[in-house]
């Protein structure tokens, strides 16, 4: 197992190199072109410049935004934990929702209800986030004046640089509608995926065999089916995970949540490549450690992943 | 004496959009207590199917559209769920075609014989645990207690079999159905799995259904046969069958080409080429049964009246059944 995940770091980090690669010498304005490239190192060599650029990355040094003139890995971490509690809420939902939707739906395929939900999944998946924000902010905030409409009320510290909405009601209230609204293409995602995998799982000889076996009706279902279908799902669900945190932008700009995706449309709107790069590299990071992370999970559930790595 | 398991005009049916299909017609057989039966016939017969109606485990859209399964004094086709639950696997355990796709490939071996035996009876996890030991080491399995924490996939064929043999012995059950225990596995493993089961089905007295198409094996290990179409016990159908449709089926048997009177103890020596007798044509679609008997357009012996009605399974001269207008 150790083998295994000192394996699995290892893949992460070429990643990460093979992203900071990608990321050095994106273009700067083009007025102040010849003396910026100067100021900033850009006529060095290829391979000096990601050099240099690595060497501070690793000191924890991203480079510095043009427009907050701090420290750009300064400002994201400042902004992360918005996004971050934004996600995180958004997952509990989807999490909480689809696996009773999706097992439900997937054990009696006909009832008016599995209908009903899968009829609710396609049309929650077809319509954009922005759409489903603006609507859910005419209802709620305009028409029916329960939640609030955009910001985050007044974030708690709840320990050095992590403000928290997630503590007081009134706060709370804030994140009610964006993380809906961020959750609302990957729910429908999740309920499909959990029920087209777990009715395959239903349909198996040893699911038929644990029937077979005179075990209770749940233990078939939630242990036998359930945790076969779990497999594919952490996968995907890794990979969603990621795609939501980039999804931020979009409902944090509808919502003006000051998190990163907000962070990152004013940067491009204010051409702070610099910080940009580090939002970029910022994100990669997250996509890398969420992904090992996954792949890290899938080795408990899925016992033939620890052989492979034990070899 | 009340048989242990009494199956009398059992009917399934498939639903389809807007027919049922017939998978089983009007199937009818007992078993007394440690008695054991091969259940024969082509693919496509309604071997398996007749298998997993007795523990009304048809899967969907199949249901149990007739007739009766009488397992110890009670009806299971009318059984509530909770009834069958305690008679699955506890009074009658299945054993599946293929030891591959038997064991769920997440759950280490133990578990999966430790929460049968927790679903049956009150018992703590240690000694569920000592009896699936027990049980496996009753199946032949090297080093038991480090094979426990082990995974499906850590075991080769043969031993996953031996796996759901034990986990269908662990409850002591009164009756094994056994579809086509061997039939996905190596030759040679094949007969050591059929010797495993016969020792295993005399020494516990347990009752055994055999499910194969394999008529060399169902001579060795049964004491009963039920052909699809026609019935009687094991040394007497292998050595004169009655219906053509087993004659048939033991004229296709390499060893037996020459005579279809054949015994199977001329087995083996190869003899001088010459074609095989075969069952002309094959099974009829389930939408397209011919009119009365359903052999008639493969049977040697139709006549007219084969085309008209449907043979009933009566008793024939020696006591045996059999459901053919032509044999007596």
């Amino acid at each position: 197992m150790f083998a295994f995940i000192v394996r699995r770091v290892a893949q992460a980090l070429l990643v990460m190199f093979i992203i900071t690669r990608e990321m050095v010498g994106v273009s700067v304005s083009v007025k102040e072109r010849e003396a910026l490239r100067e100021k900033l190192g850009l006529n060095d060599p290829y391979l000096v410049q990601w050099a240099r650029f690595t060497k501070n990355a690793l000191q924890g040094d991203l480079g510095t935004s043009y427009f907050y003139r701090k420290p750009a890995l300064d400002v994201i971490l400042s902004k992360a934990p918005a996004t971050l509690e934004l996600v995180f809420v958004a997952q509990c939902i989807i999490v909480l929702i689809s696996v009773p939707v999706g097992v439900y739906s997937a054990c009696r395929p006909r009832s008016v209800l599995s209908r009903l939900f899968m009829g609710i999944s396609i049309v929650g998946v077809s319509v954009p986030v922005f759409l489903t924000a603006i609507f859910m902010i005419y209802i709620f905030s305009v028409h029916l004046g329960w939640l609030p409409s955009f910001g985050r009320g007044n974030p708690v510290e709840i320990f050095p640089g992590w403000t928290s909405v997630l503590t007081t009601w009134s706060n709370f209230k804030h994140i009610i509608l964006p993380s809906i609204a961020l959750s609302s293409i990957m729910l429908p995602l999740f309920i499909r995926l959990i029920r087209a995998e777990m009715k395959e799982a239903l349909e198996t000889e040893y699911v038929k065999f644990a029937r077979a076996k005179g075990l209770p009706e749940w233990r078939v279902v939630m242990v036998h089916a359930f945790k076969n279908t779990l497999l594919p799902v952490i996968t995907v669900g890794g990979v969603q995970l990621g795609i939501m945190i980039a999804f931020t932008i979009l409902t944090e700009t509808v919502f003006q949540w000051q998190g990163m995706g907000f962070m990152f449309v004013e940067a491009v709107e204010r051409a702070d490549t610099a910080l940009l790069v580090a939002y970029l590299i910022f994100v990669g990071a997250i996509f890398v450690a969420v992904n090992t992370v996954v792949d890290l999970i899938y080795g408990f559930v899925n016992p033939m992943v620890r052989i492979a790595g034990r070899k | 004496m009340q048989p242990l398991l009494d199956v009398s005009s059992l009917t399934v049916k498939f639903a389809l959009r807007d027919t049922a299909l017939t998978a089983v017609n009007d199937v009818s057989f007992t078993l007394s207590k440690g008695e054991r039966l091969g259940l024969v016939g082509e693919s496509g017969a309604g071997k398996s199917v007749t298998g997993f109606s007795i523990l009304n485990l048809v899967s969907k859209p199949g249901f149990i559209a007739g007739g009766s399964v009488l397992f110890e004094g009670r009806d299971l086709t009318r059984a509530d769920a909770e009834t069958l639950r305690d008679i699955r696997g506890n009074r009658i355990s299945m054993i599946f075609q293929d030891p591959m796709m038997t064991l769920n490939p997440v759950l280490t071996v133990g578990t999966q014989m430790i929460e049968t035996i927790r679903a049956h009876k009150k018992v703590t996890r240690k000694e569920a645990e000592a009896i699936a030991l027990d049980k496996l080491r009753k199946v032949y399995i090297p080093s038991p207690e480090r094979r426990l924490t082990q995974y499906p996939h850590e075991f080769s064929g043969g031993m996953r079999q031996r796996i759901v043999i034990a986990i269908a012995l662990l409850t002591s059950p009164s009756l094994i159905i056994a579809d086509e225990p061997t039939t996905a596995l190596d030759v040679t493993i094949q007969a050591e799995i059929m010797d495993l089961l016969l020792e295993l089905c005399q020494s516990e007295d347990m009752g055994l259904i055999l499910i194969t198409h394999d008529l060399g094996v169902v001579s060795q290990v049964t004491q009963k046969i039920a052909v699809m179409y026609a019935m009687g016990d094991t040394a007497s159908v292998v050595g004169a069958p009655l219906h053509p449709y087993t004659r048939g089926l033991l004229g296709a048997l390499p060893q037996c080409a020459d005579k279809a009177d054949c015994g199977l103890e001329t087995v083996a020596a190869p003899r001088a080429r010459r074609r095989l007798n075969q069952i002309p044509g094959s099974m009829p679609s389930l939408s397209d049964v011919p009119r009365g008997c359903p052999f008639n357009n493969r049977c040697e012996l139709c006549e007219t009246v084969c085309t008209t009605t449907r043979p009933l399974l009566e008793k024939k001269s020696d006591g045996r059944l059999a459901a053919c207008h032509m044999v007596a």
